[in-house]
């Protein structure tokens, strides 16, 4: 049982979330992640540590509602218990001084993206951020991105906040503007897709983040596999970091939606259950 | 007095001597072997009752009076862990079923579990007097520990060993399956203090994740854990060793010696074409989701593929559950797609019979090399091979070699592949002092089960790969004397390291 101590909305659909977690505090790098289980039945999903104070054993998770359990997440109070609570898991970002780091959030990937980013900062290089969502509402977790930034593009689809475009675009005119030594995106897969074209095109090395459909988040399952290089990889262990340029993605947005019609259906119930 | 010895003195009781002049041997060789009761073939394929529903008292007496009580019981030989076989039925026969549970509990920490999941055929029942010498059905010696253990367990008489005054030593226990259950056991019982660490959010392992409620009922699990509570061990899930905490860490907070009985979690995969389309699951994931997350349920959260025709590869237990629990999820087609002959299955022969009578579809001497998927990546075919059965390969059995010409294909909606499983590579991975085999199993000294690190015990699946209950059980009793041993400073075999 881990507690949650503090809560704040970035957007009616956005939540950010500090629970109680002494030993994960401690133990977590950048890139690593949790699997929680919010109620007695509820289902484990995978959420980035965004963030921890070793000081407080807190660690904080920045939430996109979109389905059961995300909602689920989203209603708790300080004060609430989530049931299971258990990380860091996946490997940390190897984080070294490279030069100069173009760093690609989409969406709700701004999560995972900031505590890269921070410790990209703190390793000594220059980052470029640029972070995009498909409305202003959308667009997360600005201030914390622009602390460890050198420079911050933002970007949205509809033009309601920042500049109107996709994320490609902003990144190409960086890259043609100044040298870009590695990249880092993060984002739903079709936006890391793209992203990973742009990069392949101007052979910038490239890591993305991959949020695959997980279970136990241990090994134990296969859930989350996707073929990287021609291999089948585990994301839960042997990721969730991977060559951005070897990632085959039409496979990962396959398995993605593998459980559609469930969510929806869980997703339906619960909301009729909560009108 | 050495083993023989002892079973000798044991066997010259009076009471045995009695019984065994109670009823002539003739007579008793001429007792048809007791039939489990069990739920009937096609309602409990649609729900999730055990299946054997255990002998009653009387069966258990009759089937306890085949037993001769040989003065070489053959059968124990035949026991991985040397559960003292004739001593524990004799009781039964004598109708003192708790004694009879007390003889189990000497050797075997789960009997309840051990008596449902042991393949009895291929050990105790195989030397048994009768299948060797009568060439008769052996005695149901699983049916029988299962009775004993129930007994107690219903009785409510259920023995809390007692706990030895606290050494005040701390020992740490990694993964709660019965590796880990037992190790811990023995060790509270000793007065160590005992706390054991499991990655999942539940206790007991693949006994809890993976082994069905229609063969091994949580509740039966649930009251070897809440005994050991009850002796002081102390359970903390949702902790991986190696990622919430290391080692280091660990023997910082004052844990003094590791147990790692931290399973083969870890499922294989064929690597063929088509293996990653929406559909095609590992048993790991298929089982995890209906016993640990409850997916069947539909008050729960946790999705679950209720495929109408499934086929599940392989052909072990794994297979066996995977395919059942199909079944029960309603499929109209579940098939087993096994590579060798019935003959070579590993599966227990309870689980092949029980899931022909429940209508599964056994396509032997087949193995798929390719799937199909529709245009959203939903897998819809399998391409399959006809196999024949060749030499002899390194495990003794035959090797099946393709047959030329023979594909076909074959309508699935969804695919479990249960090929095998390989050892949880986490704690290798965060101590690298650690020595492992090719095969990624934990190197460990024969005799005391110690790693190549001092101080740190091994046993069960990641010491021997997927291997069975009985076996971890027996692993982590072993281990915990030899910890004993090192701590009572009467330790004798040498580290893996330590002889380099
Ligand atoms: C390593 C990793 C880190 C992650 N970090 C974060 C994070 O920091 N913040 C965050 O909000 N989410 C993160 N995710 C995604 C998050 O796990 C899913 O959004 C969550 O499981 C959805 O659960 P649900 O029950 O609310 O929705 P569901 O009912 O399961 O799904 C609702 C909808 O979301 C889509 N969906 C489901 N799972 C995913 C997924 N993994 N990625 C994208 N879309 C999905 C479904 O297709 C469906 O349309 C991460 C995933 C991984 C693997
Ligand atoms: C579906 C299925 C059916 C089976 N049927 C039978 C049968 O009928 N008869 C039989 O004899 N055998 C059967 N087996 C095999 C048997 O279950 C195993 O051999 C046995 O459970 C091994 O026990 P163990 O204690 O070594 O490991 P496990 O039972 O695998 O337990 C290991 C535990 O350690 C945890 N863990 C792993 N790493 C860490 C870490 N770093 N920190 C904390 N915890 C960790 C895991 O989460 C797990 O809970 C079956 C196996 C399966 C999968
Ligand atoms: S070998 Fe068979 S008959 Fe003889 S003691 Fe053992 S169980 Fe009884
Ligand atoms: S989530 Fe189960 S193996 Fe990765």
């Amino acid at each position: 049982m881990n507690k949650v101590v503090s809560k704040e909305f970035f957007s009616e659909n956005v939540v950010r979330l500090e629970i109680e977690a002494p030993r994960i505090a401690k133990a977590r790098r950048a890139g690593h992640f949790v699997i929680l289980r919010v109620d007695e039945k509820g289902e484990r999903i995978p959420l980035t540590i965004s963030g921890s104070n070793v000081a407080k054993g807190t660690i904080t998770l920045v939430i996109q509602r979109v389905g059961v359990t995300s909602r689920k997440l989203a209603e708790l109070e300080p004060g609430d218990m989530i049931t299971d609570l258990v990380g860091p898991l996946g490997q940390a970002t190897d984080v070294k001084k490279a030069g100069t780091i173009l760093a690609c959030g989409g969406g709700v990937g701004v999560a995972p993206l900031l505590p890269i980013v921070e410790a990209n900062k703190k390793a000594g290089n220059r980052v470029i951020s640029i972070i995009a969502a498909r409305s202003k509402d959308l667009i997360i977790l600005e201030d914390q991105i622009r602390e460890f930034s050198d420079e911050v593009i933002v970007m949205t689809d509809d033009g309601s906040y920042g500049e109107k475009g996709l994320i490609t675009e902003g990144m190409e005119r960086v890259i043609k503007r100044e040298k870009v030594d590695e990249a880092v995106i993060i984002g739903p897969a079709i936006m890391m897709k793209f992203a990973a074209e742009v990069t392949r095109k101007y052979e910038i090395p490239s890591i993305a983040s991959l949020n695959t459909i997980m279970v136990d988040g241990t090994g134990m399952c296969g859930a989350c596999r996707v073929t990287v290089d021609g291999k089948t990889k585990f994301v839960c262990v042997d990721g969730p970091e991977f060559d951005a340029h070897k990632v085959d993605f039409d496979e990962m947005l396959m398995r993605l939606s593998g459980y559609k019609d469930f969510e929806k259906d869980a997703n339906d119930r619960y909301l009729n259950q909560h009108k | 007095m050495d083993k023989q010895d002892m079973l000798k003195q044991e066997r010259d009781a009076a009471w045995r001597k009695e019984l065994r002049a109670k009823i002539k041997n003739k007579e008793r060789t001429g007792f048809e072997r007791v039939k489990m009761p069990e739920a009937d073939p096609i309602e409990r394929s649609h729900s999730y009752v055990e299946v054997n529903s255990g002998l009653s008292a009387g069966e258990a007496v009759l089937e306890a009076q085949r037993c001769l009580d040989c003065a070489n019981p053959t059968c124990i030989q035949g026991c991985p862990v040397e559960i003292n076989i004739p001593k524990f039925i004799k009781n039964i026969e004598r109708e003192e079923f708790l004694e009879a549970a007390k003889v189990l509990k000497e050797t075997s920490a789960l009997p309840a579990v051990c008596g449902r999941v042991c393949p009895q055929e291929k050990q105790c029942e195989a030397t048994c007097f009768y299948t060797q010498k009568l060439n008769k059905p052996a005695i149901a010696i699983g049916y029988l520990e299962r009775f004993a253990a129930d007994y107690e367990r219903e009785s409510g008489n259920i023995s809390v060993p007692e706990v030895a005054e606290s050494k005040n030593i701390k020992v740490a226990c990694i993964g709660s399956g019965p590796a880990g259950l037992s190790f811990s056991g023995d060790m509270a019982k000793l007065g160590y203090d005992v706390t054991v660490f499991e990655a999942l959010h539940q206790i007991g392992g693949v006994l809890k994740y993976g082994i069905p409620e229609f063969r091994l009922p949580n509740e039966v699990v649930d009251v070897e854990i809440e005994n050991l509570k009850k002796m002081g061990v102390k359970f903390e899930t949702n902790f991986i060793v190696g990622k919430t905490a290391t080692v280091e860490d660990l023997k910082e907070e004052g844990f003094e010696a590791f147990f790692v009985g931290s399973g083969a979690g870890l499922p294989r995969f064929m690597g063929i074409p088509g293996e990653n389309l929406v559909g095609i699951l590992s048993s790991n994931e298929y089982l995890t989701r209906v016993n640990l997350m409850e997916a069947n349920k539909n008050e729960t959260d946790t999705p679950i593929l209720k495929g109408k025709r499934v086929a599940v590869i392989g052909g072990g237990n794994t297979a066996m559950d995977s395919v059942r629990t199909a079944l029960r999820l309603g499929a109209e087609k579940a098939m087993i797609i096994y590579r060798r002959s019935e003959e070579e299955m590993p599966a227990r022969v309870e689980e092949i019979k029980h899931a022909k009578e429940e209508g599964v579809e056994f396509m032997n001497l087949q193995n798929p090399i390719e799937y199909i998927g529709d245009s959203k990546g939903y897998v819809r075919q399998a391409r399959i091979q006809r196999m024949e059965l060749g030499e002899p390969d390194s495990s003794g059995r035959r090797r099946p070699v393709p047959v030329v010409g023979s594909e076909y294909l074959l309508d699935v909606d969804t695919v479990v592949v249960s090929v095998g499983v390989s050892p949880n590579p986490l704690i290798p991975q965060s101590l690298p002092d650690l020595k492992t085999t090719d095969w990624s199993t934990l190197v460990v000294d024969d005799e005391s089960l110690q790693t190549s690190v001092p101080f740190m015990f091994a046993g069960g699946d990641i010491v021997r790969g997927g291997a069975t209950v009985i076996l971890a059980m027996g692993d982590g009793r072993k281990a915990a004397k030899a910890m004993d041993a090192k701590f009572s400073g009467t330790f004798k075999s040498e580290t893996v390291t330590d002889s380099n």
